[in-house]
């Protein structure tokens, strides 16, 4: 395994805006200069099935599929989803899950930027400068969605530890 | 010497995104597709270039046909579909390869390994073989975004169509990919060629040697070309491999020796032998099916190849060390959540009546199939696009008097079911079948077809009338009815033509959740 590249295991339920929230992070490390791979599946698994994608980034990546016992970071959605997940942390990686509550109180009136406010927790760990978050949120929202979902995104991102 | 450096634009592309970039890029001005997972994306991205002209066709043999004529006719054109999309344009693919082409003409099929939406996980790599025809397997984005490219220079240099193999991970995988500019191609003279174009018996005879002859010439290429590139390493391990599994081979193993198809038909036969035996020992790694290893086979070098157990079901990086090791394939028990109907979905007040009534329902390919997973358990046969029509009739062949129904999509009824309700009134046959229409191709998340009346691009266009179509093809009775709006009506309606000794239709219309949100 190449030392320096970072790996990410994104995981939940169909219709929780899984892809959404690895396509910001995918934008935001191509915008801070990494080589990126990301993967998931679409049809039949977006009808409320089980939903995962896999986002490496470094200088040279070539599986766009993480190990088992090789992600940095676990970001889950949902507590059900955890125990099928959580095989892919590596010893030290970092199980995001607890502040999946504290994410779902933060967007409570909009539960569906509930990917945003997770992303939010993710980018404080990632390599990956303010500025590239900032361009990848303005990437993959649109106009009228943007100013709200930044405002998760910082929100988030400040959230007591 | 200078170099005067070029600006490198990137774009954050998905497989499907780059390969329709590089074909664009190529000058491609006619595509065209029926939707299918994980194929889809490739039609939609064509349709974000204005200067191209891309279609939803009604299946996939149409989508062949007039995208292999419009190459005839002397521009470059694709034809996009699934692997078990492909099976429905075999009969015009197959005697494509005898005429060849005029302008470039590409086949992109993308392959489902696991088959995460898909009925079966045939490997299409058999179909260059079988049709004799050049297939390039891109291993990532980047590669499909170059690969196209190459594919529509040979389909015109070698006057053949070219099939551009994706799988799952690389369709649906995304990667920064240097983009570039549009090359424009001028549209050649359609030229009237009896003994090229017109497949009677006497001219066949003369394409098909033409056909082999042509193999002999793109099998030379293929032993020079940089598309089976060999990345020298260490000696002592060496691996054939190709498609997204050299991305999990070169992960595990960075320092060995790789000789990586990008053309994995024809086979480099002297290059394989060659790089079989400068490493100590050769291992092929492939996805599904043997289909190196049992052509290496026969060339009389020693290697390794994975345990038969690994035919089934996707790779994945994990997979490599024991393939390596030579170790079987060891099932894990994980428990993912099945896909379902989603809240508010149509369908359930359907599949609520017909569980009721108890009959035995016949269905296909699409988001009503969810209607055989718990909690409605409704559903009780699953082959192939089109066949709740035809399913109920030889169902009833077997029960005439069975409580049998056919359940059908109205995409999938435009696509293939038409054809089984012609022959089931010609035939005499009787029972119902039930048009699910919900206003679009839901499953692979909704496409507009012939009945929505609206074009790949949401422009209005002559609207199917799926009731006098079902009319014109002799059904005997065919209602309307809304299944959400009065459940107890449907019921009656549903028991009522089940009664009746007749061909019924009943069309239940009601729109998708999903496009309502869209629209």
């Amino acid at each position: 395994m190449n030392i320096e590249t970072c790996n990410v295991v994104l995981g939940g339920i169909g219709g929780q805006g899984i892809l959404k929230a690895s396509e910001i992070c995918g934008w935001a490390a191509l915008y801070e200069g990494y080589h990126v791979k990301k993967s998931e599946v679409h049809g039949m698994a977006q009808r409320g099935g089980s939903v995962e994608s896999h986002l490496r980034f470094g200088q040279r990546v070539f599986s766009p599929l993480v190990n088992r016992g090789g992600a940095d970071f676990l970001l889950c959605f949902h507590e059900e989803e955890h125990s099928r997940l959580k095989p892919y942390l590596r010893k030290g990686g970092r199980d995001l899950l607890r502040y999946l509550d504290a994410a779902r109180k933060l967007v409570v009136q909009e539960p569906r930027a509930l990917n945003t406010a997770m992303v939010g927790v993710l980018s404080r760990e990632l390599p990956i400068g303010e500025a590239a978050w900032e361009k990848a949120l303005e990437t993959v929202f649109p106009p009228k969605f943007l100013s709200f979902n930044r405002g998760v995104f910082f929100e988030a991102r400040t959230m007591e530890r | 010497m200078t170099r005067t450096k070029r600006p490198v634009h990137k774009a954050f592309l998905s497989g499907n995104e780059a390969l329709a970039r590089g074909a664009w890029q190529a000058g491609l001005k006619v595509a065209c597709a029926y939707p299918g997972t994980p194929s889809t994306e490739i039609l939609e991205a064509l349709a974000t270039y204005p200067e191209l002209d891309v279609q939803w066709s009604v299946n996939e043999k149409v989508a062949y046909e007039v995208a292999f004529a419009a190459a005839v006719g002397g521009v470059r054109s694709l034809f996009a579909c699934k692997h078990v999309g492909l099976n429905v344009a075999m009969d015009p693919l197959m005697t494509s390869a005898y005429t060849g082409v005029n302008a470039g003409f590409v086949i992109v099929v993308c392959d489902d390994p696991g088959m995460h939406s898909s009925q079966n996980e045939q490997d299409t790599r058999w179909v260059s073989l079988y049709a004799k025809l050049p297939m390039l397997e891109p291993a990532n984005p980047g590669e499909a975004l170059a690969f196209v490219g190459e594919a529509f220079a040979l389909s015109e240099r070698f006057d053949t169509p070219v099939i551009v193999r994706m799988t799952t991970r690389i369709s649906h995988g995304k990667e920064d990919v240097v983009i570039g500019e549009r090359d424009e191609v001028t549209t050649l003279a359609l030229e009237k060629d009896f003994r090229k174009y017109v497949m009677v018996p006497g001219n066949a005879r003369g394409r098909h040697e033409v056909l082999e002859k042509r193999l002999v010439r793109l099998k030379a290429l293929a032993e020079k070309t940089r598309l089976n590139r060999i990345e020298e390493g260490t000696r002592s391990l060496g691996f054939i491999t190709s498609s997204v599994t050299y991305q999990y081979v070169k992960e595990c193993y960075p320092d060995a020796s790789f000789l990586k198809l990008g053309m994995s038909y024809p086979f480099c036969d002297e290059k394989i032998r060659a790089f079989a035996k400068s490493v100590r020992r050769c291992v092929v790694v492939e996805e599904l099916d043997p289909f190196l290893e049992e052509h290496i086979k026969t060339l009389g070098v020693r290697f390794a190849a994975k345990d038969p157990s690994w035919r089934l079901g996707e790779l994945g990086p994990d997979a490599i060390g024991p393939i390596v090791r030579g170790e079987q394939r060891k099932v894990r028990q994980t428990k993912s959540r099945p896909p379902r109907l989603c809240p508010g979905c149509p369908h359930w007040a359907t599949f609520s009546v017909l569980k009721k009534l108890g009959v035995f329902v016949a269905g296909d390919i699409g988001c009503y199939t969810l209607g055989a997973l718990p909690p409605t358990s409704a559903l009780h046969s699953c082959l192939c696009m089109g066949a709740g029509v035809t399913f109920n009739e030889g169902l009833r062949r077997a029960h005439p008097d069975g409580p049998i129904v056919g359940v059908v999509g109205d995409s999938t009824f435009v696509h293939s079911g038409v054809t089984g309700l012609i022959s089931a009134a010609y035939n005499k046959s009787r029972g119902v079948i039930f048009i699910l229409d919900n206003r679009t191709t839901a499953m692979t998340g909704g496409q507009n077809h012939p009945a929505t009346g609206l074009t790949i691009r949401d422009e209005p266009t002559r609207e199917l009338d799926l009731a006098a179509l079902c009319r014109a093809c002799g059904a005997d009775h065919v209602d309307v009815i809304d299944p959400t709006g009065n459940l107890k009506a449907f019921e009656a309606l549903v028991v009522e033509r089940l009664g009746a000794d007749a061909l019924s239709v009943i069309i239940a219309k009601h729109p998708c959740k999903l496009i309502k949100r869209k629209l």
